[in-house]
């Protein structure tokens, strides 16, 4: 799988490298700035590409600003964003495309080398991949929306896990329940939310975020 | 002109000659506080000077303070008190900040000074205009044989005088109608040239102010600092501390017990990313990420997004402020929308940014129960004496039963890099 890198500390690129060669993904090319990252983008067309939200020349949120930019330009192009910090404004505008094939996470994820592998493909997949923190923040606005109140606990959590875009199979494997009660519970999360439930895991994810979002 | 401006204006002029001609007594009123004020500065001596001294000052500062509203109002400007503030309220200590004061023997000047222009300045209107009818009555009174009455220039045995006296009425009354609005104005320039705080008094006021915002910038920046800290020796530094630990008994543990080291391991990735946490929040705290990737359009949205109650953010600037002004115009945004979310039971709340007239000014407002204050070490205190260190000020509007409404001003610049401008719910 190619993989484009926008990192600008050495360490952590370096640290980037040799972990994503170690799970068999070719690291095309790894870059140091807003500029380089979007030509790389661009030029490379990766299965998916891990970009630091902050990088030079502003120091600001250059690695951002560039991921979206290469998703105009090359609408899906899979994108996984870390950061030292996770704003739900970041989330929403990376979601905005409605497009899928987005992560956001925070540094600290990669520690957890798993997990943060599996998010990688999720995304290279055209799923998504939201920090815990994101949802929880968004759950936390919700607390007054009334169809998220009428939730189970549950159902909460199935929710969450749903949102930050794990598969049905990998939310039954941390529920230890079986696929089939989580299948269940979905369906149970969108009939009180009254959202249409499809048949494809993307769609429901994306449908889930957005009505957090909203709310 | 129509007639009726003529007579509007006429009217009004007259009210202003005669309510001068009121203000006469009164600016004669003052000077017996000149010897009464004087005489109790020996009387000191004898104690008995001490609250005499201190009531005539008392009265002569009343007395000063109402030309001085006067003389603000009408020439539209703000005169405000000069005097200096005594450190406790000792009696001694009181009259010796009195004593001492130049504004106190500036009122003394002013005294004098007022009763000779008050006089001159209300006698002077009504004398022109009752001069100028005069004028127009002298030839009736000639002629019902008043011989020995004369009038400016003329008499009754001056050729044409009974055209001349009206012609010389008439001068008189354009005079005074010149001259009535502007006699006031001219008493008041006078007052205020004496009352006013003088240049020095203001830069004395202005040193103070400046002395105690920057003692308390100060004061407010070292306690920032050891916060931060004792913050990082605590938590961060205390993790990475463990984290060692772990590691290095893993490493002992590796050949020996695998699982053991595993599990340390584990510990150890769980105590990088707590660190990894407190960091976070430290930085938040100094200086959140989001308002230097996006100023303060990006960061209060950011913002009003992690907000427990929506809010809507309404901001509308050509550029960004210095990074300074910027951090504590966020950080007075943000602690103000916490105190919402804390203390006002509000549903809602909306902030407005602007920069009008070289002044940012933020307005942050809610539908809550009101009776919002700034007592001493509260969240708005402390706002308050933020937005200080950069001659920000602080208002509260919040009747008790709501709406809260925060307004603060902060002057600055605005660099024009980039225009944004946004308003949404979150």
């Amino acid at each position: 799988m190619r993989v484009v890198l926008g990192e600008d500390l050495v360490l952590l690129r370096d640290g980037l490298i040799r972990l994503l060669q170690a799970y068999d993904f070719d690291v095309v090319e790894a870059v140091d700035s807003g500029p380089a990252l979007l030509k790389a983008l661009v030029d490379h067309r990766p299965d998916v590409a891990v970009v630091d939200v902050r990088l030079p020349p502003t120091f600001t949120d250059e690695g951002l600003r560039a991921a979206i930019e290469a998703r105009k330009r090359v609408p899906g192009l899979p994108v996984l964003v870390l950061s030292q910090y996770v704003e739900q404004l970041y989330a929403r505008e990376l979601l905005s495309d409605r497009g899928g094939a987005v992560g956001y996470l925070l540094k600290d994820r990669v520690s957890d080398v798993k997990q943060f592998v599996d998010a990688i493909r999720r995304v290279a997949a055209g799923g998504t991949a939201m920090d815990p923190e994101v949802i929880t923040q968004l759950l936390a606005r919700g607390a007054r929306d009334q169809p998220l109140t009428t939730l189970t606990p549950r159902e909460r959590e199935v929710l969450s896990l749903m949102a930050e875009g794990r598969s049905n199979g990998a939310i039954a494997g941390r529920l230890f329940v079986t696929e089939k009660a989580v299948g269940k519970h979905i369906a149970n999360i969108f009939g009180k939310l009254d959202l249409p439930l499809s048949e494809d895991d993307n769609r429901r994810v994306l449908a889930v975020l957005a009505y957090l979002d909203r709310v | 002109m129509t007639d009726h401006d003529l007579v509007r204006g006429a009217r009004e002029r007259l009210t202003q000659a005669a309510t001068g001609l009121a203000r006469t007594p009164l600016s004669l009123l003052g000077l017996p506080l000149i010897p009464l004020q004087l005489v109790t500065y020996p009387l000191i001596l004898v104690t008995v000077g001490v609250p005499l001294l201190l009531l005539f000052t008392a009265l002569a500062r009343r007395y000063t303070g109402f030309f001085r509203r006067w003389a603000a109002g009408v020439l539209g400007v703000e005169i405000p008190p000069p005097y200096r503030l005594p450190e406790n309220r000792g009696p001694m200590t009181r009259v010796r900040t009195v004593a001492t004061d130049p504004a106190t023997w500036r009122d003394l000047a002013f005294l004098p000074v007022n009763a000779i222009t008050g006089v001159f300045c209300g006698v002077v209107p009504m004398a022109l205009w009752l001069g100028g009818a005069f004028g127009f009555m002298v030839p009736l009174l000639w002629l019902t044989n008043a011989n020995s009455i004369e009038y400016t220039l003329v008499d009754i045995d001056t050729p044409g005088g009974f055209v001349l006296a009206p012609m010389i009425g008439t001068a008189y009354l354009a005079l005074a109608w010149w001259a009535t609005p502007r006699i006031p104005r001219l008493h008041a320039r006078v007052v205020k040239w004496l009352l006013a705080p003088s240049a020095n008094a203001t830069l004395t006021d202005r040193v103070r102010v400046l002395a105690d915002s920057r003692a308390d910038t100060v004061d407010a920046q070292a306690a920032e600092l050891r916060r931060i800290e004792r913050d990082l020796h605590d938590g961060a530094q205390a993790r990475l501390v463990a984290l060692g630990m772990s590691l290095g008994m893993a490493e002992e543990l590796l050949a020996r017990d695998p699982r053991a080291a595993q599990e340390l391991l584990a510990e150890a990735r769980q105590s990088s990313t707590l660190a990894l946490a407190e960091l976070r929040n430290l930085v938040r705290g100094i200086h959140p990420p989001v308002l230097a990737d996006r100023g303060l359009d990006g960061a209060l949205r950011a913002l009003a997004l992690a907000h427990p109650l929506p809010v809507e953010v309404d901001l509308e600037l050509s550029g960004r402020p210095e990074a300074p002004v910027e951090s504590a115009a966020y950080f007075a945004v943000a602690e103000t929308l916490t105190n919402v979310a804390k203390h006002s039971g509000a549903t809602g709340a909306w902030v407005r940014v602007r920069h009008e007239h070289g002044r940012l000014s933020l307005m942050i407002g809610d539908d809550g129960r009101g009776g919002a204050a700034a007592s001493e070490g509260g969240g708005l205190r402390g706002i308050e004496r933020r937005l200080a260190a950069f001659d920000g000020t602080l208002g509260i509007a919040s009747p008790v039963g709501g709406p809260t409404i925060v307004t603060m001003e902060l002057p600055c610049e605005l660099s024009s890099v980039k225009t944004s401008s946004s308003s949404g719910t979150a």
